[in-house]
């Protein structure tokens, strides 16, 4: 397979670490590939824009950090500001309408999509964003099974908030499949 | 799938390794990066039987697993930098004293508390030298988190064997990665117990009178046996004494169980060492920066090498010899200011042909920084 070489990034908060932890782990556990998350720590992920990289390939992983992502996902206008420049030509790049005004052409398709107001208005609660955002990334791009992230979160998720976010991962893989 | 496969950090590895390997008690103060380390066992180890202390200070923690260790237990602590200063003057104890203990450093930048949430590779000398008076210290390091898992429990093998402290050097990278491991079944990694006396209660027991083999049967503190443990040079029964005799055979025997083990504590990992003509030389989270320079460009019809020393003292000087014999250059790749690239400069034939890679900004090196020192080497230019 291709190396796939993300990077996510928002605010604190946003859950963008945990969404590249979910993601990383679902290739690792159920889909049989190597992967390696990392993340920046610190001042930097308090507030500010926070990233954290992930590799996905069938491969060994050597040097772990992403210096050009080829799937690069900005959850915040600073975190957009910040790291559109480093995406690599060809890429995509994934944006939140609701917080990013894209200013600048990239040499990349570009996916500005409701992510944010989709959660809001179909689900209501700010908590699963990052799960929508991953269901979308899958949707957009085939990373993955859906069911392998699902499993994921079957393990780490208490039971009562299972449900909420079945249905924010399914409805965010609906808008990316439709915004292929 | 089998369920032993699990997507951890390398601090988690660390921890898992740690587990595998029988620990019984850890006391710590956390500190970035090390933190995960005490998080986890403080979760883990209670649940299986074990003793997890929160210590007001470093140096209180490095005590509280001598203390453990002499009543039989498997001990470690973990820190970094500033916490590993602190801790020098009683792992120097624990030399003196011979006591089986780990001590896990996860390197950030310094000197002082420097950079915390970033990566270094310069506490290679501290580890070595960091305490005052002649003695030898084991130190181990991992690149991936399959391998702090193995070298942890290599760890707690080695400090059984020869009864002696052994710092497990990781850095901010490797500890604080997420990526595979996959946790052997028990039995799979054979594990190296106490080695007890089997003196008799009421029968005199010398707790430093060394075997033939060089190894030194202990008594449980607490047990059948009394005996003195302390700092200064000691007699085989444990008492001090200025006895140049005594002194002189026991600075040797604390220098010689691990210098003249060197070789069996050497570990290593080769990579297209067999026609390589430039080899570079790494260790933690550097090498897989130069494993990737070395897979990109072997395909390319460059001759290029990698050693990866997963044993950083005592210094596997004869490995590195070997196997840099035939090398047109030697290129060391660390996260500091050269401090591996003086052990290999003094253990090649040829020093003249080391040349230094690195970086100490608190980033990881990169390939790209790599493949440009290998340029300027060639005479190629940048």
């Amino acid at each position: 397979m291709e190396r796939v070489r993300i990077v996510f990034s928002g605010s604190g908060g946003q859950g963008v670490i945990t969404a590249a932890i979910l993601l990383a782990e679902a290739a690792v556990l159920y889909e049989g590939l190597e992967a390696t998350q990392s993340q920046s720590y610190g001042p930097e992920a308090r507030g500010g824009a926070t990233r954290s990289d992930v590799i996905i390939t069938d491969r060994p992983i050597r040097f772990p950090k992403v210096i050009q992502p080829n799937i690069l996902i900005c959850l915040t206008q600073e975190s957009y500001n910040k790291f559109c420049g480093i995406i690599r030509p060809g890429g995509m790049l994934l944006t939140d309408s609701r917080f990013v005004t894209t200013e600048r052409k990239v040499d990349a398709r570009q996916f500005e999509l409701p992510m944010f107001r989709t959660v809001m208005d179909k689900i209501g609660k700010p908590i699963v964003f990052n799960i929508f955002m991953l269901g979308t990334l899958i949707g957009l791009t085939d990373l993955m099974r859906p069911e392998s992230v699902m499993k994921v979160l079957e393990k780490r998720i208490p039971s009562h908030f299972l449900e909420m976010n079945r249905k924010a991962l399914e409805l965010g893989l609906e808008l990316g499949q439709e915004n292929k | 799938m089998t369920n032993n496969i699990r997507f951890v950090q390398g601090n988690e590895a660390c921890v898992e390794g740690a587990l595998y390997a029988g620990l019984d008690f850890f006391s710590g103060y956390p500190i970035t990066p090390s933190t995960e380390v005490a998080e986890h066992l403080a979760n883990r180890l209670p649940a299986k039987g074990g003793k997890f202390l929160q210590m007001e200070d470093e140096i209180a923690s490095m005590c509280a697993i001598i203390g453990a260790s002499l009543t039989g237990k498997k001990v470690m602590t973990a820190t970094s930098g500033p916490g590993f200063s602190l801790k020098q003057e009683a792992l120097g104890y624990a030399i003196m004293a011979e006591i089986p203990c780990v001590v896990v450093n996860v390197q950030r930048g310094g000197p002082s508390t420097g950079n915390p949430t970033h990566v270094s590779q310069a506490d290679v000398m501290q580890a070595r030298w960091g305490r005052h008076g002649d003695q030898s210290i084991v130190c181990l390091t991992a690149s991936n988190n399959q391998d702090v898992f193995e070298m942890t429990v290599e760890a707690f093998n080695i400090a059984e064997t020869y009864r002696t402290p052994v710092v497990l050097l990781l850095d901010e990278t490797v500890g604080h990665m997420r990526e595979k491991i996959v946790v052997p079944k028990a039995g799979e990694i054979p594990l190296v117990e106490r080695l007890r006396t089997a003196v008799r209660e009421g029968v005199d027991y010398h707790p430093y009178l060394p075997r033939e083999d060089g190894r030194l049967p202990m008594s449980d503190f607490g047990d059948v046996h009394r005996y003195n443990v302390t700092g200064l040079f000691h007699d085989m029964w444990g008492f001090p004494t200025t006895n140049p005799g005594v002194v002189h055979g026991l600075l040797r025997h604390l220098n010689d169980k691990i210098n003249n083990n060197a070789n069996q504590m050497a570990r290593y990992k080769e990579y297209y060492m067999d026609d390589a003509e430039r080899v570079l030389i790494s260790y933690g989270a550097s090498a897989r920066s130069a494993l990737h320079v070395v897979e990109n460009r072997r395909p390319r019809g460059e001759r290029l090498g990698l050693l990866e020393l997963q044993t950083l003292w005592p210094f596997p000087d004869v490995v590195v010899r070997e196997k840099c014999r035939n090398a047109v250059s030697v290129c060391v790749v660390e996260m500091n200011m050269g401090q591996v690239m003086q052990a290999v400069k003094a253990a090649v034939d040829d020093p003249g042909k080391v040349f230094l890679a690195n970086r100490i900004d608190g980033n990881l090196i990169t390939p790209t920084d790599i493949r440009g020192i290998l340029r300027l080497i060639q005479g190629r230019g940048v």
